[in-house]
């Protein structure tokens, strides 16, 4: 009997490497962002469409998603009514991050399907997007109130991503329903947070 | 005969200049040694789109956007770790080639060197059983299998 204690271990152990494998193996190739746990890269960038630029120094203090994307990148079109619905929702700013693009086709875009965001800049270039570690749109990043990177989704923003990865990270009184984005949360304490919810509810 | 040899030996040359227009990246750097590091760290460089390619022989246009990150670098005097660590930091362990030991993947590297001793010990424990056993073998190789 002890004679097959060794191979038959051995067996199993490869079973289980194996089953583990093939179980993790549609995620491979999702490569797992570096800077999660991080603070996010800061930029300054022109906004689409305006002679100005937009610095991510102003987003400090609030939860809100970056969301990168180029008309050139056919998933983006995918997700586009999803995010529209995100917008409309209220539950989180969602800063556009157009990847090297052309404006007029990026401005072109927004005018036809709607603009899901609460500001544009467009990366020409493509430098910005090296230090986020973009590598393929669409992409979306989750910042929080201390600018830390919480998560980042690679492909097109489903119902149950966004609800997964997105919201269920948030601090409870940002999800709120009416919650002024995140803005709330920047300005009260924990105890202040419990009280809100405990009163909303 | 000696139109032959010129005809193969004009064949050979094409052929060997032929690969350099299949390169992608057709930018030099204006010194010579940064020129060689920047080839050298281009070709260990993962394109991250393509995930099979280094940058260095990928035309698509992130790949392009990272070889201009890695010769503004190298014009800006960073040595090459530093260019791989900035560049890892952005982009994770993936992007190198070349991956670096650490906690995460230790077992990738010590795994082998244990299946190895393990092989050695089962082997070393036959071999000294069989030993053993042919000096206590008094048997002769003609005597009928019983």
């Amino acid at each position: 009997m002890n004679r097959y204690l060794l191979p038959g271990g051995v067996f199993l152990l490869l079973v289980i490497v194996l089953y583990i494998g093939i179980q993790r193996a549609p995620q491979k190739t999702v490569i797992p962002s570096a800077l999660l746990g991080k603070p996010a890269p800061q930029f300054t960038l022109p906004v689409l469409g305006r002679n100005e630029s937009f610095s991510s120094t102003s987003l400090a203090g609030r939860w809100h998603a970056i969301n990168v994307w180029g008309t050139w990148c056919p998933e983006c079109r995918v997700e586009h009514d999803m995010l529209l619905r995100i917008a409309d929702s209220g539950e989180l700013p969602l800063i556009g991050f157009n990847w090297k693009d052309d404006d007029a086709a990026a401005l072109d875009w927004l005018a036809q399907l709607g603009n899901p965001y609460s500001v544009v800049v467009a990366d020409r270039d493509g430098r910005a997007a090296i230090d986020w570690g973009v590598y393929g749109a669409p992409e979306t990043f989750l910042i929080d109130d201390r600018g830390i990177v919480v998560h980042k989704h690679v492909g097109a923003m489903t119902p149950a991503v966004w609800e997964r990865d997105f919201l269920a990270r948030l601090p409870r009184a940002a999800a709120l329903p009416g919650a002024v984005t995140g803005a709330v949360t920047g300005a009260v304490t924990g105890a202040v947070t419990g009280a809100v919810t405990g009163a909303v509810k | 005969m000696m139109r032959w040899v010129r005809g193969f030996l004009a064949g050979v040359v094409v052929l060997v200049l032929a690969g350099n227009a299949l390169a992608i990246d057709p930018i030099e750097l204006a010194d010579p040694a940064l020129q060689e590091r920047y080839r050298d760290l281009t070709h260990e460089l993962r394109c991250m789109q393509c995930q099979n390619q280094s940058i260095a022989d990928s035309p698509v246009g992130l790949a392009g956007d990272l070889r201009r990150e890695v010769r503004e670098l190298l014009e800006s005097g960073k040595t090459d770790d530093e260019i791989r660590e900035h560049l890892r930091a952005r982009y994770g362990d993936f992007i190198l080639f070349r991956p670096v030991f650490n906690w995460r993947n230790a077992w990738l590297w010590v795994t082998p060197v244990i299946l190895l001793l393990l092989g050695l010990a089962v082997a070393m424990r036959v071999i000294r059983q069989r030993a053993r056993l042919a000096a206590t073998d008094t048997s002769s190789p003609d005597d009928p299998v019983p």
